[in-house]
């Protein structure tokens, strides 16, 4: 039995003008591996990963014909029971540590919060245990990080302190929503490589989404591109080269290359009868 | 040469230490040239175009352009000259203003006649269609907004643009438009780019000539044939291009991770 399951998964917004669906239809299933969802802004990437934490608020609706983690039912679980799971279970890395972070508290103490609260950890073995957290993403000096505000920190900072964050609870499954992108390239590879060793160590589940197809074709076992809220292509990411779909292959080339020629870069191909 | 930069620091004093954000950094481009900066968060490479803005503290060192030492402050003649693109298109309009009143202030600024000509036809150049004038920067998507940014850097026909990032915000498929929307604008005006990126890709794709930065210190320049070759001195430069996105394709492999997990 898989990790996670998802049937026939649909988010729908009521607008003024209409119910909008941003997420039509898609199933998937994740064993202990590493899954990539790309797909530029408004394909409904984000939301599939908010959807299986049910983290839509109303006026969005979650439908699905089946969604389970380990055996337990998502769609139909009571506040009680997700809150059991949430963080605990499968913990979610926003993508805009910005937004993401408490702006009036200190990093130290949204870092302890989760212990003490869930873990009924003393202030002492809070504090040691965030102070990891925190070397283990690499920050160098993390006694300065945790008595300092998310606006003192840079965005690559902010980043690594919400991925130290999450995996604190030691989830089995993290969802990981842009995680890099606000990052330069060696952070960026510092960063995967401390998700691919806990993936590896820990038998953890992964979903990346990301618009880069480059770094999750790299990065992942398995890539669902997504277009216009439904999935136009699923492939293993070694095959990436030799994707069949236009859009996949748009996605693919749009980016610059070093040592690429100074054309103007393909625009990307938008066909809305691939998402019928 | 147009942008001269001699042994430029900057150091930011808060409270009981002070950061030195760049030190003793010296760089040099030509009229019509696209030059890059590269490095890590935190390298220092965006307070260099600050600094030549007056929005950092220049502690020593000369910023010339022209041969001219900048005046202090800026003033309207380095507005008419130097105009800057921020990173984040979605702080850097004002919310509550219309597209129009973006456009206009510079015009208004300097006294500058045919707003209304002007405006239509900066959008027509930057590709957005002129309805999109009475619109808020909430109706805009991130790149369309990036769009709006260039136009009002480029209302008052500057000689060089200072882009921090123009396209770290942006999805991959709209940083190809507006890579190719900024490289066509420099060919058609004549710009000189002064581009800051932690992409080497995209600076690539973008510019001639390319510094690397680490902890606010020039690491290495290098020409961007000695990139494609990767034909590069220093192991911290090295390091940058094994480490860039589209390398990991071809024979990358994930380094070891170099501690213990928690």
């Amino acid at each position: 039995m898989s990790l996670l399951s998802v049937k026939n998964l649909r988010v729908t917004f009521d607008t003024e003008t209409g119910p909008v669906q941003a997420v039509r239809g898609i199933s998937f299933d994740l064993d202990r591996e590493r899954l990539g969802i790309v797909g530029e802004s408004g394909s409904g990437k984000t939301m599939t990963g908010r959807a299986v934490l049910r983290l839509i608020r109303p006026p969005g609706r979650i439908e699905a014909d089946a969604m389970t983690f380990d055996g337990q039912d998502l769609l139909h679980a009571n506040d009680a029971q997700l809150r059991a799971l949430r963080g605990r279970r499968i913990a979610m890395v926003m993508q805009d540590p910005k937004y993401s972070l408490n702006p009036v508290m200190k990093v130290g103490h949204q870092l302890m919060e989760g212990l003490r609260q869930r873990d009924h950890a003393s202030k002492a073995e809070a504090r040691a245990k965030a102070l990891a957290a925190l070397e283990a993403v690499q920050i160098r000096d993390p006694d300065r990080v945790m008595e300092a505000y998310p606006h003192e920190l840079s965005g690559g900072m902010g980043q690594r302190v919400m991925i130290a964050m999450m995996l604190i609870p030691n989830p089995d499954l993290l969802i990981a929503d842009e995680p890099t992108s606000a990052l330069d390239v060696t952070v960026q590879a510092e960063v995967l490589s401390i998700l691919d060793n806990l993936v590896k160590t820990r038998g953890m589940g992964l979903i990346f989404i990301s618009h880069d197809l480059r770094l999750v074709a790299r990065f992942c076992d398995r890539v669902l591109v997504m277009f216009q809220g439904k999935i136009v292509e699923e492939l293993a990411a070694r095959d990436l080269l030799h994707a069949k779909h236009p859009y996949t292959q748009g996605l693919l080339n749009c980016l610059p290359r070093i040592g690429g020629s100074r054309e103007p870069l393909p625009a990307l191909d938008r066909n809305a009868a691939w998402a019928r | 040469m147009l942008i001269e930069i001699e042994n430029l620091s900057v150091t930011f004093y808060t409270a009981g230490r002070h950061v030195r954000a760049v030190e003793n950094v010296s760089l040099k481009v030509g009229a019509q040239e696209s030059y890059g900066l590269v490095g890590e968060s935190g390298s220092g490479k965006s307070t260099i175009l600050r600094a030549i803005c007056g929005l950092a503290p220049i502690t020593s060192g000369q910023i010339r352009i022209e041969g001219k030492p900048l005046p202090t402050p800026r003033g309207e003649a380095f507005a008419r000259q130097i105009q800057m693109v921020f990173q984040d298109p979605y702080a850097a309009l004002h919310p509550r203003h219309t597209i129009d009143r973006v456009l206009s202030e510079p015009l208004a600024i300097h006294g500058l006649k045919g707003s209304d000509r002007r405006i239509e036809q900066a959008l027509i150049d930057v590709g957005l269609p002129p309805a999109f004038r009475f619109r808020y920067p909430h109706q805009l998507s991130g790149g369309q907004r990036q769009r709006v940014a260039i136009a009002r850097a480029l209302m008052l026909e500057p000689r060089i643009l200072l882009l921090d990032e123009p396209t770290s915000a942006l999805d991959a498929s709209v940083q190809a438009e507006t890579l190719n929307l900024l490289s066509r604008l420099r060919i058609e005006r004549g710009l000189t780019f002064l581009m800051v990126s932690h992409d080497l890709a995209v600076i690539d794709h973008m510019c001639d000539r390319i510094l690397v930065m680490q902890h606010g210190r020039a690491v290495e320049e290098l020409s961007r044939e000695a990139l494609a070759t990767a034909n590069m001195t220093t192991p911290y430069a090295r390091a940058l291009f094994a480490a860039s996105a589209d390398r990991m394709l071809k024979g990358w492999t994930m380094p070891a991770c170099p501690f213990i997990c928690p």
